[in-house]
């Protein structure tokens, strides 16, 4: 009994631990996001709160939270309420399975460093960005407004059609590593990094991942040109907050998982596995912040082009390819 | 009971009423979000009976592709109005009757005896052994399955191809320019 306890004491404190560094992450990655937009327009960005705007992110959730919370008149008023937290924490919860390091030894037991081993992770993954649709759909139907509805429309088409390809682009890391576990994926790739073995899967998962976190250049199901803010265009407050944080989180979702389905996760010398995770991980939220200050905007038409007539087929390609080789090859 | 036990009649319980609750709504958009509850309910009662790739299976398709699909059919008609009038007994009689049976005869096999009182073997399927068992033992249905879904796709693709004269008005949204 006392070791089940003890069992669910540590479950909790990493799951504390986790969600503290995820959310902290995201905080500052909206920093980081306005500071370096900033830069790219020849701006400085914010730079009032603290040395460098350091407390930026605080005082923004402190509005956030001090924002009256509104609900439009007509509205489905559960559903409205509740969308918003579907899609945060859809996005939070990728990283139950997310694993930061090698397993720990303490108090003589070996205390692996990941929330939950599950042995089907990798579709625990794909499950929960499908579930992540709801979060828009919801939210902008229940909001009874065309702009919301619209936007709503936008954001389950794209989300529905770059599953595919995003799936299929990670059937060839299951067949090398001959596991759905991350931990598995990780110490499969002690000897060389996937992307290496892989480089074609890499970039349809990344561009599929960049069109399913709904940024530019794939940000049609909140185009504020046309849309006004598409889907959250009736959130205020922090539910509109709990929208965003879904998206920033999501950003480092993004990261970790490509560096553990194809940079060898927390793999590295010299420096604590933890610290070689977030260094990859960082690397995707910051290319995600230097495409949207790049590219403009694709067409509805384009995007949809873009999705079943190009990545789907190569990543189907890419699979046949990987399974031919693995059969030539022994 | 043990945990287990409690978690699968809790489980079935919620099946039920998310089930009931989606037949009975008056509005699409909740009957469609109900029966998602449903799909969860049933993805967690296959990794309680040891089946993991089903449960997530579950969730991918049926939760998360398949009912964002209805509810993209119902948010695009918007026909999120209840029938006026409401339904004749006539067509209720034979849906009722039915059910009555199919009420009957699974009481009548609850509580016949045979192997309803014998707990269920612990059991857990791996991915690998799942995938084995499929696509050795189960091959023709699986071949059968991916053909009838072929058929459905040629078709959907036969109901959905542009027309040949005059094709500009029945273009759909997504064709390329």
């Amino acid at each position: 009994m006392s070791l089940w306890l003890a069992g669910l004491a540590l479950l909790l404190v990493k799951i504390g631990l986790v969600l503290f560094v995820v959310l902290t992450g995201a905080a500052y990655l909206v920093l980081a996001e306005r500071k370096l937009l900033a830069r790219f327009q020849l701006r400085l960005g914010p730079n009032r709160a603290g040395p460098l705007g350091i407390w930026q992110p605080l005082a923004d959730a402190l509005k956030l939270l001090m924002k009256e919370d509104t609900v439009p008149a007509g509205a489905d008023r559960p559903l409205f309420l509740a969308a918003p937290a579907m899609s945060a924490a859809t996005a939070m919860l990728i990283f139950a399975v997310v694993p930061f390091g090698d397993s720990l030894t303490i108090a003589g037991r070996p205390v692996p460093l990941v929330v939950a081993d599950v042995s089907v992770g990798l579709l625990f993954v794909l499950a929960l960005s499908s579930i992540g649709v709801y979060g828009v759909v919801l939210g902008g139907w229940a909001s009874n407004s065309s702009f919301s509805l619209l936007g709503a429309i936008r954001g389950g088409a794209q989300m529905i059609s770059y599953e595919l390809p995003l799936a299929l682009s990670l059937a060839p890391v299951v067949m090398l590593a001959g596991s759905f576990s991350l931990v598995d994926i990780v110490s499969a790739q002690a000897g060389c990094p996937f992307i290496v073995k892989q480089p074609a899967a890499f970039l349809i998962f990344c561009v599929s991942a960049l069109a399913e976190s709904k940024r530019l250049p794939f940000d049609l199901p909140e185009a504020e040109n046309e849309l006004m803010a598409g889907y959250h265009t009736e959130y205020s407050g922090m539910r509109f907050g709990l929208y965003f944080v879904g998206e920033y989180v999501n950003m480092i979702a993004l990261g970790c998982l490509v560096a553990v389905f194809f940079l060898g996760g927390w793999r590295g010398p010299l420096l604590p596995p933890f610290v070689w995770l977030m260094l990859k991980a960082a690397l995707v939220p910051l290319v995600l912040i230097w495409v949207r200050a790049t590219l403009p905007r694709l067409r509805f038409d384009q995007l949809m082009h873009s999705s079943w007539k190009v990545l789907t087929p190569l990543a189907l390609a890419n699979i046949l390819v990987t399974g031919g080789l693995m059969a030539a090859l022994g | 009971m043990s945990v287990y036990g409690v978690l699968f009649y809790a489980l079935g319980g919620l099946m039920l009423a998310a089930t009931t609750l989606a037949v009975t709504s008056r509005s699409l958009v909740h009957a469609v979000v109900y029966l998602v509850n449903a799909f969860f309910a049933t993805g967690l009662l296959f990794y309680l009976l040891g089946a993991p790739l089903l449960a997530a299976f579950e969730i991918i398709i049926y939760a998360g592709a398949i009912m964002v699909l209805f509810l993209f059919i119902v948010m695009l008609t918007r026909q999120d109005k209840p029938l006026a009038g409401g339904v004749s007994l006539m067509r209720w009689l034979l849906p009722g009757l039915t059910s009555l049976v199919s009420l009957a005869a699974g009481t009548a096999l609850v509580f016949s005896g045979g192997a309803t009182g014998v707990p269920l073997a612990p059991a857990m399927a791996s991915p690998r052994d799942l995938g084995r068992a499929l696509f050795s033992r189960w091959w023709l249905g699986v071949e059968i399955v991916s053909f009838l879904l072929l058929v459905a796709l040629v078709g959907a693709l036969y109901l959905g191809r542009a027309p040949r004269e005059g094709a500009a008005a029945g273009k759909s949204p997504g064709d390329a320019p």
